[in-house]
């Protein structure tokens, strides 16, 4: 096992390299290139001028890329230009609200998108089948955003059950309970839309699994329908949920970024949405490949999961 | 007697080659020194287990797989159409039916667009004289006209095995390969199939080239027969001599664990016996492990096809043949 | 089983099938769906003649202006300008931008998924690993990145989320092309002269359409949220123009005081997007075959019994080990009723071989699977007869004493032993937990009885082989397991579904050597399903002839192969080559076997007869006695003992 999680790693190494490469291509194809990236869109033309020849942007891409590769191994990502620090940083502060935020949802869209799906799938066409896919239905319908709004003007405005944004209080804040009380309504809001998804891949998966042949010889060996359901088939069904939930933390991920906007979140979400508007390009770059990368890692590990299940995928 | 197709020494590997990083990558061997002769007019047998190469020899027949060496021979084809999978060229002279019937057909097109494609495509018919040719083929493998535009799944598996073989004969092939044609079949419609594939072979003097896994199906339509096991051809004859008087020890085993209505003898083997590993072939015969007559010499040492008693034309790899 | 399931699933195509668009409009919810869809799309389309103000015209005056105020039907911004209007104009903004680049998307990831899954090797290589590049990036982090560098912007986010979208499609259609690329069909065109892009675009492309539909339906509604949700973040359309998500973007602000302002765009999107899922749906169950034919409808854990006839039970003892009486099992589908068994009555003898032997469809499969209410419901249930064990009747008992007889007193071994062994437990696991299913034993000492069980089925180095997963095992191997795990607990009865049928000859001769020879030594009784008589005459002491549904021959081995007394029997004897004598020309029988759901009232193999007279086809035939046979046939071939 641990000689496939390290082949596994290997195989990453690719992958990691051509993330940073089109990341990198952010700058290099953006109008004025780097300069402007550093400079910033407001400044004059001569600047940039001056900065490009000081940079050696006339060099080839390939040289271009080595040296920003060069920097980012030493965790050089350059300065926000709007921020006036280094994109690292700031990122990494980020990172740290964001990944709160998104690890909750992602635990509770996995736990309710599989029990909702096993439900659904074991009651088929009854009630409990019924009311999960008629939420289902309701919860990938929603723009997420508009929930959010919805939830705040409820919860917050109307009956003031929870904050209306932010991470913490203003004044006197901090603290884990702060946190919490500030987490229920970003995080709820965030997985409605992975736990529909995530339910309709179990349901399909477990029906699909309990018409196998392998289903019915666990009937004929005189198994209890229980065993039957929760070991031989739940398992099965596991394997293809586990690297389909490792693609829902893409969906979770990207959808910090109306989340956070919407909740005043401190995350790289929210971030990114300013660093665009004032086309801080670095910090951009910075924050979308921290994501990826992150994004990267839930999937390696969710393929590592699925193989520990399923003897089959080691060969 | 003319040999219309001849095939020396052909090979096929799959894998193989070099990864990335310079490292050998394992190679199986699905064929490997096969020499077969098809005469005019003459069914040739090949009958074989799964995975003994018989369908991949019979794919690179055709052209849908492309030899590892330049040796199969026609009259009338370049050699280099089978290397490079020239399918257009060799389809006018070989056809090939496959033998799942109902997944030979696309789903979506009628019968009468299946059996035209290859009338224009490789014979270039103009619309009358195709639906002449449509006419005659539906009446050949007695099937009424009407069903021309239907769709494959309104077919039974033996209606669309004769759409199969009604395809395979619009391009008016010299030679058919039937791959396992009738395995997929009930056995009281695979007796008409078979009936069937005799007449036409008769009416439009074809040659065939008949695989299968199933001793009783090969003896009863062949002329010749070859057996393979593991990629090799290990014992060929005429019909009637090879199941007279097997010679290699793996086609008597063969005929021992077919199961034979009225037979009441149980005669396969005591102990699990299975083939070699195909990426560690053992380096003597591949019979060897699982062999009841098998000697130092067998382990160490492979056996070459060699034509020997009791008539030259019947010839077995194997140091220690099966006495008569 | 497999084999009567697929005849069922096969033939509702024969019959007159209703339209797709009929099938659509038949599902209510996607109906409800098209309803709405088509109010939204008139009135998008509607929009430049209809009497509405200017969308782009600030009036200050005139703000935030309740819903309901005359002449602003739905309100007024924090501009002062007409929220119905703006709406409208808005979800034209909307429908396009989604429908476009779902086109987009649709037209390039699907061309990438046909070339790399056709060309397979390094073509698929490449393209997919590109694909896998983008598919890095969690999905709008990539559009956002996109906008970035390009520049917020209406166009620019529909380039961007038509990008991000084509791996969907690409990932899609390449699994689909991949499957279809080795089917037969595709040898088929290339040997009739097509070259490669002729088998792509004509063969293969109609096939994978649907799909390329299916994802598309299920798509458009994510993009329109995606595009929406740029344009909230104000990523997207910019000021004046309005999108659905840039008038949701400016409702934000208003929040607090004039909620109405976000809340009716958002209503806007939820319905659009719900009616565009709704439709979706609909489209799938349309156009995937298995959802179409009810394949995904759960089997429950034991065949429904709904008897419209009840046979008496036997009255005196009988030593049988099995007694079958009158079995009848019936699938429906749509409005077809297939009576896979038309009344089946057998007696299984303690420690006898009896032979059910007939073609597929024939309906013995569905008889075995019976006995344990192993046959699948829906579509199956078991609508007469009796099945009596030990003097009960397995259709009536409990389902827990059904429980403890499966795999206790009666065990089955199937056909496929690589689908029918569970893939993801090793197969110690799977025969320990069929000991301790039955017996209160220990985890060790189950596994420890599994080693010793396999190696009763001469399974070399069984100790190690305990722990090896079925797909680590070759088919012989693998039904050595089965049978392994169908002896467990000692089983007086042995069900045994074409158990080598999917094995090749010699390892088939081993399989039923070991069989035969356990079975005696077990002193266990089997019921053997085969279509081979070639195998039921080295194992079988007596032998069951079935034709559409019902039994049409029963004796002795020797009897009925010998001097076969039902026509049918004596034709498939007949149409079968036999080994050292080829030269017989094989009497095929001509026509079809009737099919289950159209049986033919008096015999059904009358149409196929040679012996046939008009009596055959008055009425029901009864098996009748002749001499320690029993033939279900006016004109036998054996002369009646009297």
């Amino acid at each position: 096992m641990l000689a496939y999680v390290f082949k596994r790693l290997l195989a990453l190494i690719p992958i990691i390299i051509g993330l940073t490469i089109i990341v990198f291509l952010m700058i290099a194809l953006i109008p004025g290139g780097t300069a402007v990236a550093i400079l910033g869109p407001l400044a004059s033309p001569d600047a940039v001028a001056k900065l490009n020849a000081e940079l050696g942007l006339d060099r080839p891409l390939v040289e271009q890329y080595l040296s920003w590769m060069g920097n980012l191994l030493q965790g050089d990502m350059g300065r926000s230009y709007s921020l006036k620090r280094p994109v690292i940083d700031e990122v990494f502060e980020r990172f740290y609200a964001t990944s709160i935020l998104a690890g909750t949802s992602l635990i509770l869209c996995s736990i309710f998108g599989l029990l909702a799906g096993i439900v659904s799938a074991v009651r088929q066409f009854g009630w409990g089948d019924r009311l999960v896919t008629f939420f289902v239905l309701i919860g990938i319908s929603t723009p997420s955003f508009w929930l959010g709004l919805l939830l705040i003007m409820l919860f917050a405005v109307e009956w003031q059950i929870f904050p209306p944004s932010g991470m913490y209080l203003a004044y006197g804040g901090g603290g884990i309970l702060d946190l919490l009380d500030h987490l229920v309504l970003p995080a709820v809001t965030l997985a409605v839309v992975a736990t529909g998804v995530i339910a309709r891949l179990t349901r399909t998966a477990m029906l699909e699994v309990l018409r196998q042949d392998y289903i019915r010889t666990a009937r004929a060996k005189g198994l209890t329908e229980r065993r039957v359901i929760y070991r031989h088939a739940f398992k099965s069904a596991l394997v293809t949920v586990i690297p389909l939930i490792g693609v829902q933390a893409g969906l979770v991920i990207g959808g910090a970024v109306y989340i956070e906007t919407v909740f005043q979140w401190p995350g790289i979400g929210r971030m990114l949405v300013g660093a665009i508007s004032t086309r801080d390009i670095l910090l951009v770059q910075g924050g979308v490949l921290l994501l990826a990368v992150t994004y990267v890692l839930i999937n390696l590990a969710a393929d590592i999961v699925q193989t520990i299940l399923d003897p089959r995928l080691k060969s | 007697m003319t040999a219309l197709l001849t095939v020396e020494n052909v090979e096929k590997r799959f894998g193989g080659g070099r990864s990335l990083f310079g490292g050998a990558k394992r190679a199986v061997h699905a064929v490997q020194g096969v020499d077969i002769a098809v005469n005019k007019g003459e069914t040739l047998g090949i009958v074989g287990e799964s995975g003994c190469g018989k369908s991949t020899l019979a794919r690179m027949l055709v052209g849908l797989d492309r030899p590892s060496a330049r040796s199969i021979r026609i009259e009338g084809i370049d050699p280099s159409d089978f290397e490079r999978g020239n399918t257009r060229v060799l389809a006018k002279k070989i056809q090939y039916v496959f033998q799942d019937p109902v997944s030979s057909l696309n789903p979506r097109k009628t019968i009468r667009t299946i059996l035209e494609t290859p009338m224009i495509h490789l014979l270039g018919l103009d619309k009358p004289a195709r639906e002449a040719r449509l006419e005659e083929l539906m009446q050949a493998v007695k099937l009424s006209p009407e069903f021309l535009d239907r769709y494959p799944h309104e077919f039974s598996g033996g209606q669309a095995q004769r759409i199969g073989i009604a395809r395979a004969l619009a391009a008016g092939p010299e030679l058919i390969i039937l791959d396992e044609p009738v395995s997929a079949l009930d056995v009281s419609v695979q007796a008409q199939v078979l009936n069937l594939l005799a007449d036409l072979q008769q009416r439009f003097d074809l040659t065939y080239v008949f695989i299968s896994h199933d001793l009783s199906v090969v003896e009863s339509v062949s002329d010749r027969v070859a057996v393979m096991y593991f990629g090799r051809i290990v014992e060929h004859a005429e019909a009637r001599e090879l199941f007279r008087q097997p010679r290699h020890p793996y086609t008597k085993l063969l005929f021992d664990a077919a199961p034979v209505p009225g037979k009441r003898s149980v005669r396969g083997e005591a102990e699990p016996a299975e083939l070699p590993d195909p990426y560690a072939p053992p380096p003597g015969c591949a019979f060897a492990p699982r062999c009841p007559n098998v000697r130092d010499r067998c382990r160490s040492e492979r056996p070459t096809l060699a034509a020997d008693q009791p008539s030259p034309t019947h010839a077995a790899a194997c140091f220690f043949p099966v006495e008569a | 089983m497999t084999a009567a399931s697929d005849t069922v699933v096969a033939k509702p195509a024969k019959s007159a099938r209703p339209s797709s668009f009929r099938l659509l409009t038949n599902n209510r919810l996607a109906a409800l769906g098209l309803i709405v869809l088509g109010i939204v799309v008139a009135l998008a389309l509607l929009t430049p003649i209809l009497p509405l103000d200017n969308p782009d015209v600030t009036d200050p005056a005139d703000r935030l202006l309740p819903p309901g105020t005359a002449g602003h039907l739905l309100g007024t911004d924090h501009l002062g300008r007409d929220i119905l209007s703006r709406l409208l104009w808005g979800t034209r903004v909307s429908l396009a931008v989604g429908l476009s680049a779902t086109l987009i998307a649709a037209f390039f990831g699907s061309l990438i998924g046909l070339v790399a899954g056709y060309f397979g090797g390094r073509t698929d290589a490449l393209l997919m690993r590109s694909i896998d590049m983008l598919m890095a990036f969690p999905y709008i982090l990539l559009a956002l990145g996109i906008v970035a560098v390009l520049g917020p912007g209406l166009l620019n986010a529909l380039y961007a989320i038509a990008v991000v979208n084509i791996p969907f499609f690409a990932r899609n259609i390449r699994g689909v092309t991949r499957g279809l690329a080795h089917r037969e069909f595709v040898d088929a065109a290339r040997l009739s002269g097509k070259g490669h892009a002729g088998v792509l675009f004509t063969e293969v492309l109609p096939n994978v359409l649907p799909v390329i539909v299916i994802t598309m339906s299920s798509t458009v509604g994510w993009m329109i949220l995606e595009t929406a949700g740029l344009s909230f973040l104000g990523l997207g359309v910019q000021p004046p123009q309005a999108d659905l998500g840039s008038m949701l973007g400016e409702g934000r602000k208003l929040l607090f005081n004039a909620p109405f302002v976000s809340v009716i765009p958002g209503l806007m999107i939820f319905a659009l997007v719900m009616s565009i899922n709704l439709i979706g749906d609909g489209v799938r169950d349309v156009l995937d075959p298995r959802l179409r034919s009810g394949a995904l409808a759960r089997p429950s854990a034991r065949t429904r019994v709904d008897r419209r006839e009840v046979p008496a039970m036997p009255d005196r003892e009988t030593d049988d080990a099995l007694d079958v009486i009158d079995l009848k099992t019936e699938f429906t589908v749509g409005s077809s009723v297939y009576r896979a068994v038309g009344g089946v009555s057998l007696d299984l003898k303690d420690k006898e071989c009896l032979g059910l032997v007939g073609e597929s469809g024939s309906g013995k499969s569905v008889t075995a699977m019976s006995v344990l209410g192993l046959v699948a419901t829906p579509p199956g249930a078991i609508v007469g007869g009796r099945v009596v064990v030990d003097g009960a009747d397995l259709l009536e008992v409990s389902d827990e004493t059904l429980r403890g007889l499966r795999g206790g007193k009666i065990s089955m071994i199937f056909q496929d032993p690589l689908s029918t062994l569970h893939p993801l437990f090793t197969v110690g696991d799977q025969i320990a937990e069929a000991i301790r299913s039955h017996h209160p034993v220990g985890h060790a000492e189950a596994w420890k009885r599994s080693v010793a069980l396999l190696e009763l089925v001469r399974i070399p180095n069984a100790r190690e082989r305990a722990s090896s997963y079925p797909h680590e095992l070759s088919g012989g191997m693998r039904q050595r397991v089965c049978i392994a795990m169908a002896l467990a607990n000692d089983s007086d009865v042995l069900i045994a579904d074409e158990p080598t049928t999917a094995l090749d000859v010699t390892v088939q001769a081993q399989v039923l050597r070991l069989l035969d020879d356990l079975r005696r030594e077990k002193g266990a009784a089997v019921l053997f399903i085969t279509h081979d008589f070639g195998v039921v005459s080295e194992i079988c002491d007596r032998v069951a002839v079935m034709y559409a549904g019902r039994i049409v021959e029963l004796g002795t081995t020797d009897d009925v192969l010998s001097r076969p007394a039902h026509p049918y029997t004596r034709k498939l004897i007949d149409c079968v080559p036999i080994l050292g004598d080829p030269d017989r020309r094989l009497d095929a029988i001509e026509g079809l076997p009737p099919t289950v759901n159209r049986l033919p009232p008096g015999c059904a193999f009358a149409d196929r007869c040679p012996r046939v007279r008009d009596d055959c086809r008055a009425g029901e035939i009864a098996l009748a006695d002749i001499g320690d046979r029993q033939v279900r046939c006016l004109y036998p071939l054996v002369e009646t003992e009297e």
